[in-house]
């Protein structure tokens, strides 16, 4: 039983997820699998739109897993790859879009609209603020009249 | 004042969203944005010939004269939509048509593709591994190439080349490169 228990716990600890990988694209060197996998987290399958060519199995992406592990055998840096990739595909085919000029909106429109929205708010509580002032006079209540208010407060709660 | 026109708010956020609906939606998202390859002299390749005959496929090919590249395979059905008018283009248009078949699951299966609808290519390459397809960022089939004298890719024609196509783009293109 504490052999079975062990085994179980070593095989769920010991087992990675392949995602769409078939045996038979795994690479012998399990540091150059690894980096395969890294690099194809990041490329787009191109006929699946919003799938990792990690996660598909469709047949183009299964090329380009194929391709990626072929060009990391050869020598090449997961950044080659990836700028190989991009030189045929464009930056469509990074799942993560890079940041420049193109896509400056994308990476910045977000806060951008945070910061508007947060000037917007102070603008309108400080103008509203102001306009409260000037309708309701401004002036603070005189010693005298504040004791009046306060007469009238306690009426009207004996009243009730 | 602005309490007044409170009541067209829920309006003008609509056309706001209706708007970028109009534009996202109708965009072809098989379409990539940016077109990197065209311009781009193409590398090398070297493919093997189709099952049972001998001429393959290689870069030196498409160099000296203007040619179209067509992507296609057995198993692609809007491929069929384009080979009548393919076939029809070998008897009237002298332009070189490569074939570059692909993802074929058996072979074979291009070989009576070919005999039962005929075939209309200059020559064909098959692409095994996949690694020419990457290299000429192709997503599916069938797509088709014009290439200039140098072997630079000119013009990228996704899905099949229709009669209309052909006579609005693809021909005044090749009249044109045909003069460089």
């Amino acid at each position: 039983m504490k052999h079975f228990i062990f085994t179980l716990i070593a095989l769920v600890m010991l087992s990675v997820s392949v995602g769409a990988v078939e045996p038979d694209e795994i690479l012998k060197d399990a540091a150059l699998e690894a980096r395969a996998r890294i690099i194809s987290k990041d490329v787009r399958c191109v006929v699946c739109q919003n799938q990792s060519i990690d996660d598909s199995d469709s047949g183009i992406a299964r090329k380009m897993r194929i391709l990626v592990r072929d060009r990391i055998t050869k020598g090449d840096t997961n950044q080659q790859v990836l700028d190989y990739l991009v030189s045929r595909y464009g930056d469509f085919v990074l799942l993560k879009p890079p940041v420049k000029a193109k896509t400056a909106a994308l990476w910045f429109g977000p806060a951008i609209m945070l910061l508007l929205g947060l000037v917007g708010i102070i603008f309108y509580y400080r103008r509203r603020a102001k306009e409260t002032a000037e309708t309701t006079g401004a002036a603070p209540l005189s010693a005298d009249e504040k004791s009046r208010l306060d007469a009238l407060m306690k009426e009207e709660g004996s009243e009730t | 004042m602005s309490q007044r026109y409170i009541f067209l708010l829920p309006l003008v956020v609509f056309c706001i969203i209706a708007i970028y609906f109009a534009v996202g939606l109708t965009k072809d998202p098989s379409k990539l944005d940016d077109d990197v390859l065209t311009n781009q002299p193409m590398g090398d390749f070297t493919l093997i010939p189709v099952e049972g005959r001998s001429e393959t496929l290689s870069i030196d090919d498409l160099k000296g004269k203007v040619s179209l590249v067509n992507f296609f395979g057995s198993w692609c059905v809007a491929c069929l939509q384009e080979h009548p008018f393919f076939m029809e283009l070998k008897e009237s248009a002298d332009v070189p048509l490569y074939g570059v078949d692909w993802d074929e699951k058996n072979p074979k299966d291009v070989v009576r593709w070919l005999k039962r609808h005929g075939d209309p290519y200059t020559k064909i390459g098959v692409d095994v591994s996949g690694a020419t397809i990457i290299d000429w960022g192709i997503t599916g089939a069938p797509e088709t190439f014009v290439v200039d004298k140098t072997g630079t890719i000119r013009y990228k024609h996704i899905g099949p080349v229709s009669p209309a196509s052909w006579q609005s783009t693809i021909w005044p293109l090749i009249v044109e490169l045909r003069k460089e």
